[in-house]
């Protein structure tokens, strides 16, 4: 059975990715530690952290590829789930720290000290305990998108007021978390992180053991992504997607579908944001931005909408672009570039890089077909879920 | 600064003087002035009474001018001048310029710290004469809050001559204060004053009556008390009407902000988050023009606002137009994909602006009608404020006017309610969808203009007002202007009273929170069209 899921949601492109993944998460820790710095091949630790902050970004991006993609819920407030993770984690990183801080208080973060607070907040106890802090990224992000999701998909708010009130959440979330008195470190978010499960987070191996580790969950979450949309399930989210009046009246329970696949997408989004936080060794309430989250919807775009490799794709290409530009002289013009993405991509590339690529394959299979069966029309090949939402739209 | 004051003051009063006003106060005043001749401090001080209580308009320059050591005398002429900045001589009688040369054994009147007190009294009491009931009343207040017995004599007869109604009810209040202050005064007089604090009403009664309600005498006491529970319960009415009135000023920077997205949002279903930019785009579109009016034609300051509106309307609106015409129009009916290209807009606009103009705050200027303020009861209104609520609402009736009596707004509203239906009626839904477009831009540009005067002009202004337009719109409904107006003011309101307890941000999140669930209850918001179509 399990065999048989796996080998029905492997795709060439789908396999490509996957083998690609894989190979980052050897070859690049080898280039970096066994390759020695004088050769040409070495990899700094700078690009693995990097290497490893975009692969986060591409969990993102499938996570939101899921939900928009293959349901049509377009949500602007992803970035809100990707940040709470990330806090999770950063939590258990500031316990950790100890009475290795600049107040060498032994229970309390330093800017618990600064703020002159006695004890520890309830909502901080267990933090300590790594397993604790993994069902936290986990659950405190499922659990919001699951109360959300549950008032919004049961009275049936849709389409761009969905998108309005995720934006909103997740304003709302940043305007709290800046907040001092919230207890997490206020504007400056959690930082100076020492030791994720007693080894240093600055060392070079624990930084590819992090980039390993993001490549296995990418990969785990792709699969899991696969599975849900090439299944019986899926073709329901397809048909939400295309049809949601329509879905219902044959007797599905749309919001179900809908919820369960939200708050599923909000843990991912919890997971990738959590290996976010000990790569880059910050978490801010920036993160909460409401740009964050558009932003993180046209790598989607980008890539491909509901193709999920596309997704990963858009998100590493987008950010590199993003690292690359703003690092030079152009780095003034790099907001035009993405504002031209966005505008470029909607109007001109709605398919994304991945589902434009898929569209020719289909066109060129099809013809072939056509060739093949001498008198049968194109149109009526069998078509890829892209056209048929493009169809629908 | 309080020297160059005085001196024009002077001179004004100079000018007056020759002007041939001269009168018989000058000669009382020159007996007075002729004290300070002496060099003695017993005799200053006689001055500085006899002057202060002359009641001659030219009091107050001298005795400012003795305070800032300009005033001279002659001994050997018997003659006292006032100096200006310019080390030009006065006389200080008249204000008559002194030609020729300047005696020889000139002279300024010594002080002592014991004169300093004579001479601050006097200033007072002086205003407390002055021939500007603005002044007046400033110095009784400023009487009000010191409870300076020595100033009850001049009180008294200013309370003796004193025609303007306000000036006097500040006198009132200030001789009530004194006595209540005061040890000495009976029960009655005490009970008397106390009515009159607690006409009052402010802080300030407040804290004079807290303190009285502990009197020796119960009468006193039980009346101080009384006092304490009226005035507090006229501060807590004000307080409130107070939050409604920065709640409605809220509302309507909301309602501006909010009505063209309403516009653009109910008639095609885009979600234009480049609106804010256009808001912004209003705003240096004023910058613009009051730089241009400050290089050209500094006279043309105060009118800034009105040539600043149209322009931004049709600068805004131009671009609105533009906009529809190459990128919205090929994404009609993917209200999503709509969603990320005009937020890709924003980018592009808020970074052109950051070229253009820099990226930090630019100066608008109030033109001189929309600065300043005037109080009303409790509260303080201050113009601008005023202003912009006259002209949301302005902008608001005008809007529905056009909706409602014109063609154009005949068309929109077919095209909000059918589209297809309107198209078969032969209506261009092409070029309505971008005349609208262009409309909702420019009415975020005429609010930019306002928005110009209450906040920092910067690329971002845009940005913190996108969400709440949101969530106005959301909350009003869409294809409704009175959705919006009420949901605009709903929002501002709610968002000021909820300020004071749960602070700005946290009071900001609960409207959020409260938005959200009521989206639950009422999806298409407060005023949602009814119609048949099935959503798509």
């Amino acid at each position: 059975m399990t065999r048989h899921v796996l080998i029905r949601s492997l795709d060439r492109s789908a396999t490509i990715f996957l083998i690609v993944v894989a190979a980052l998460a050897v070859v690049v820790p080898i280039l970096n530690l066994a390759v020695p710095t004088t050769s040409a091949f070495h990899l700094s630790t700078y690009l693995v952290a990097l290497f490893g902050k975009y692969l986060c970004y591409a969990l993102l991006a499938l996570s939101i590829d899921l939900i928009w993609g293959f349901c049509g819920i377009l949500s602007l407030g992803h970035s809100a789930f990707f940040a709470l993770g990330g806090y999770a984690m950063g939590m258990y990183l500031m316990r950790q720290i100890g009475t290795r801080g600049v107040y060498a208080d032994p229970v309390l973060p330093d800017f618990m000290v600064f703020l002159n607070w006695k004890q520890l907040p309830a909502y901080w106890y267990g933090f300590q305990h790594f397993p604790y802090a993994v069902l936290m990224i986990v659950a405190v992000p499922g659990a919001l998108a699951f109360v959300f999701g549950w008032f919004a998909f049961r009275s049936r708010v849709t389409g761009v007021y969905l998108s309005i009130i995720t934006q909103a959440l997740t304003y709302a979330l940043m305007l709290g978390f800046f907040r001092n008195n919230f207890g997490f470190g206020g504007n400056n978010g959690l930082t100076d992180f020492k030791d994720i499960l007693g080894f240093n987070v600055q060392a070079e191996t624990t930084r590819n053991a992090l980039f390993s580790v993001t490549c296995v969950a990418l990969i785990v979450s792709f699969l899991a992504c696969r599975g849900i949309v090439t299944s019986k399930f899926g073709k329901v989210l397809i048909a939400i997607r295309d049809a949601e009046a329509r879905t219902r009246f044959l007797g599905y329970r749309v919001e179900s579908y809908k919820l369960f696949v939200f708050t599923l997408s909000a843990c991912m989004a919890g997971i990738a944001g959590a290996l976010y936080v000990p790569q880059v060794g910050i978490i801010n309430p920036g993160e909460f931005a409401p740009g964050n989250s558009i932003e993180a919807v046209i790598w989607v775009a980008v890539g491909g909408r509901g193709t999920l490799t596309g997704a990963a794709l858009g998100a590493v290409l987008v950010n590199y672009a993003k690292t690359y530009f703003t690092s030079g002289i152009l780095a003034p013009y790099w907001l035009f570039m993405l504002g031209g993405l966005f505008i470029g991509v909607t109007l001109l590339l709605p398919r994304g890089i991945i589902g434009t690529l898929h569209h020719w394959t289909g066109l060129r299979r099809d013809r072939l077909s056509a060739q093949a069966e001498a008198g049968v029309s194109p149109s009526s090949g069998p078509l890829d879920p892209q056209d048929q939402a493009l169809a629908a739209e | 600064m309080r020297c160059s004051r005085a001196c024009l003051v002077a001179l004004l009063l100079a000018f007056g003087f020759v002007l041939g006003c001269a009168s018989a106060r000058a000669e009382s005043l020159d007996e007075a002035v002729a004290h300070f001749t002496t060099d003695d401090f017993s005799d200053t001080n006689d001055g500085i009474n006899a002057v202060a209580t002359s009641g001659s308009p030219r009091a107050e320059a001298i005795i400012r001018a003795l305070q800032d050591g300009r005033l001279m005398f002659s001994a050997e002429r018997k003659a006292v001048y006032i100096k200006d900045n310019a080390d030009k001589l006065s006389d200080a009688a008249t204000g008559a310029p002194v030609s020729g040369d300047p005696p020889a054994d000139l002279d300024a009147v010594r002080l002592n710290n014991r004169l300093r007190g004579t001479l601050d009294a006097s200033i007072g009491a002086l205003t407390l004469l002055s021939s500007d009931p603005g002044k007046r009343f400033e110095a009784a207040q400023a009487v009000f809050k010191s409870r300076d017995v020595s100033a009850l004599p001049a009180l008294e007869t200013a309370l003796g001559r004193e025609q303007d109604p306000r000036v006097k009810r500040a006198l009132l209040e200030a001789r009530a204060a004194i006595t209540l202050s005061g040890t000495d005064a009976t029960d009655q007089d005490k009970l008397a004053a106390i009515d009159v604090i607690r006409q009052r009403a402010d802080q300030e009664s407040l804290a004079l009556l807290s303190s009285r309600s502990g009197d020796n005498s119960a009468a006193v006491a039980t009346a101080a008390a009384a006092g304490v529970a009226a005035i507090q319960n006229r501060l807590a009415l004000w307080e409130a009407v107070q939050n409604a009135w920065y709640g409605i000023s809220l509302g309507s920077v909301l309602l501006l902000a909010a009505i063209g997205l309403a516009i653009t949002f109910g008639v095609m279903g885009v979600i234009n988050m480049a609106h804010g930019e256009m808001v912004m785009i209003g705003a240096y579109v004023t910058f613009v023009v009051q730089d241009l009016i400050r290089t050209n034609n500094p006279a043309l300051f105060d009118y800034s606002l009105t040539i600043a509106i149209p322009l931004a309307f049709l600068v805004a609106g131009l671009i609105g137009i533009l906009i529809e015409r190459c990128i919205i129009r090929f994404l009609y009916g993917r209200p999503l994909e709509t969603l990320l290209a005009t937020w890709g807009l924003s980018l592009i606009l808020q970074q052109a602006v950051r070229t253009m103009f820099g990226p930090t705050n630019r100066e608008v200027g109030n033109p001189s009608w929309m600065s300043g303020a005037f109080d009303v009861g409790g509260i303080t209104i201050t113009y601008n404020r005023l202003w912009i609520i006259c002209f949301a609402l302005a902008v608001f009736v005008a809007l529905l006017g056009l909706l409602r009596f014109t063609r154009f707004g005949l068309e929109m509203r077919a095209v909000t309610q059918n589209r297809p239906m309107a198209a078969s009626m032969g209506i261009r839904t092409n070029r309505i969808d971008a005349l609208t477009f262009g409309l909702g831009s420019g009415i975020a540009g005429m609010a930019g203009v306002a928005l110009s005067q209450i906040d920092n002009v910067s690329p971002n202004l845009g940005q913190g007002y996108i969400i709440d337009s949101f969530m106005v719109v959301v909350f009003g409904g869409v294809g409704n202007l009175w959705g919006t107006l009420v949901g605009s003011f709903v929002l501002g309101i709610a968002n000021k009273f909820l300020e004071p307890y749960a602070g700005a941000v946290l009071g900001k999140i609960a409207i959020l929170v409260l938005i959200i669930l009521f989206i639950q209850k009422r999806p298409r918001g407060m005023f949602a069209l009814k119609g048949r179509a099935v959503e798509a």
